[in-house]
């Protein structure tokens, strides 16, 4: 009787011990980052390009890579949302009563989830050769569409799902075809459409193995789409890479901000889904 | 006109559809039609076995990568699975609701955070904990980056993607076989034991494949911790060099070197076939589940 108990409270307390790991890790990315960035952020970081003699710890800041990230991320962000809320629709609307064919269509969006970016950032390369593309802002954002198209059409594909099959019947009723019935759909989901810009908006501005091939790098802001463009996850990693401590440190506070700028987009999903779940029917 | 509109716009659907649903048939074959030229000089079973690498010479042997891969995949998932199962269980069979309000952002939050981050904290914090701390215990001298830091940088990234699906799996549990068990007199625990980890095992092993395969394909981050040193690792302190570092640190000149290309490809392309297959395998479980719970 004794040892059962004493088991239970052994595993109780082991449980408690993982859940404060995997919860504090948290705290502890997060701390590190803050503690080490706080001390090489100042204005210059996010309002100034890299000027002379940046990358031997002179004057200048990582603005250039900010703006291209949210180039980037938004160029993504909307091609990909052109894509992806057809293709949601199509699974939802018109594929209904082929179970089979919409669950399939569903689990390679999910397999195609889990390619990782490095792989989607070498298929990219291979587009950009093929048509004969440089390094650009283009290729940077052909590739990282690719990676978020997945989580756009799932991400989607579950707000749609929550809308209730009474909406659908009664628009149908009415003698609407299925792609006015859509629209109706279409605006029953903003809030959720809404999320799912920013979740996959969160997912690429801060990857890197996808832009490391196609965007290139440049100390510039990009005027147009053919020229190459510096993000902020590869400015960390070149300026982590530095042997000078300045530039080094630089590269702290850029992880800083660029944790700040996930962390706020995070942040604001939850809260929207959270709200979009309160006013589920 | 209406229903014209209608018809035009379903064929325009379906074609997007079908054209991101063969992504995943496009990228294959796009890599492995870059990679033929390697595949041809080298079988693969050359390339997956000898541990030679001088590009120069064109020499190609990917099993130090390979090995590398490994490494520092097993190592994640020995520190992720056990963490992460627990903290699942907590959440679900303990936790009250207070806490669970409080804890499930913060892992969503950890999920949200980018790869380099966790690089850079792998180098500020794993790196000196473990040439400072960890490593003078076991071994003369190391320089902290090794398999090890990149492994546990690993578990924690797929911390969130682990204790997510685990919950989710547990939650399908039905509540009256919970019951029968605790009526019977068995502790909270022994009922964790003899009867809810039984009949999750499928979805816990769903779990651990699909974490395999999400650190299989981690990049930037293990790049930062790991030494990328093309030798295969023999203690959890030495240097490692995973397929997709290399991958990623060679892109410059791959395209000045004969075959470097193809070569770099072929291991996106091992990458894209072991991940994809893992993938499927772990969908497909999951996919059993929910429908089992459904019906």
């Amino acid at each position: 009787m004794k040892r059962r108990k004493l088991e239970e409270l052994f595993f109780r307390i082991l449980m408690l011990l993982a859940t404060t790991i995997v919860g504090g890790s948290f705290f502890l990315i997060v701390g590190t980052v803050f503690i080490k960035g706080i001390h090489y952020m100042n204005l210059d970081m996010i309002t100034k390009t890299p000027g002379g003699g940046f990358y031997i710890g002179k004057e200048g800041g990582v603005l250039n890579a900010i703006i291209g990230s949210f180039y980037v991320a938004g160029g993504a962000t909307i091609l990909g949302l052109l894509i992806s809320i057809p293709v949601a629709i199509y699974i939802n609307m018109y594929m209904d009563g082929k179970r089979f064919l919409s669950n399939t269509v569903r689990m390679a969006f999910d397999v195609l989830f889990g390619i990782p970016s490095i792989v989607y950032g070498a298929f990219g390369f291979l587009i950009m050769v093929y048509f004969g593309l440089r390094a650009s802002l283009l290729g940077g954002i052909i590739a990282v569409t690719l990676l978020i198209i997945p989580i756009l059409v799932r991400t989607l594909d579950e707000v749609i799902r929550t809308v209730p099959l009474e909406l659908r019947d009664a628009a149908l009723s009415l003698g609407s075809t299925r792609w006015e019935m859509s629209k109706v759909i279409l605006r029953q989901i903003r809030p959720g459409i809404f999320t799912a810009i920013l979740l996959s908006f969160g997912r690429a501005i801060g990857d890197v193995a996808s832009v490391l091939f196609t965007a290139g790098f440049s100390d510039n802001i990009p005027t147009s789409l053919r020229e190459p463009a510096a993000t902020l996850p590869l400015a960390i990693f070149f300026q982590l890479g530095s042997p000078v401590e300045e530039v080094q440190g630089r590269g702290y506070a850029s992880a800083l901000i660029l944790t700040v700028i996930v962390l706020i987009i995070t942040m604001l999903s939850d809260f929207l889904i959270k709200r979009f779940s309160k006013h589920k029917i | 006109m209406r229903l014209l509109k209608d018809k035009l716009l379903s064929k325009l659907m379906l074609v997007f559809t079908l054209a991101s649903v063969s992504l995943l048939v496009i990228i294959g074959a796009g890599l492995y039609y870059k990679s033929i030229p390697i595949i041809h000089r080298l079988s693969w079973i050359e390339l997956v076995t000898t541990s030679v690498w001088k590009p120069l010479k064109g020499l190609f042997g990917f099993y130090p990568f390979i090995m590398g891969t490994l490494w520092v995949t097993a190592i994640a998932i020995v520190i992720a699975l056990p963490l992460c199962l627990l903290t699942a269980l907590y959440i679900v069979e303990y936790a009250p609701a207070r806490v669970k309000r409080i804890l499930i952002p913060f892992v969503n939050l950890l999920s949200g955070i980018p790869p380099v981050i966790f690089g850079v904290w792998g180098v500020l914090f794993i790196i000196p904990l473990i040439q400072l701390h960890i490593a003078p215990h076991f071994v003369e001298f190391s320089t902290g980056y090794s398999v090890l830091a990149g492994g546990i940088v690993l578990a924690v990234m797929i911390f969130p993607l682990i204790v997510s699906i685990i919950s989710e799996v547990l939650r399908t549990i039905p509540q009256e076989l919970k019951d029968a068990s605790l009526s019977l007199g068995a502790t909270k625990w022994e009922t964790i034991k003899k009867v809810i980890l039984r009949k999750a095992l499928p979805g816990i092993i769903a779990a651990t494949v699909l974490a395999i395969s999400r650190a299989f394909g981690e990049t930037i981050a293990v790049l930062m911790v790991c030494g990328n040193n093309a030798d295969v690792p023999h203690s959890v302190f030495d240097p490692g060099y995973p397929l997709p570092a290399l991958i990623a640190n060679n892109y410059g000149e791959m395209l000045s070197i004969p075959l470097y290309d193809s070569a770099l490809m072929f291991a996106a392309l091992l990458l894209f076939i072991i991940i994809l297959l893992f993938n499927i395998i772990s969908r497909v479980i999951l996919a059993r589940l929910e429908r089992k719970l459904a019906a």
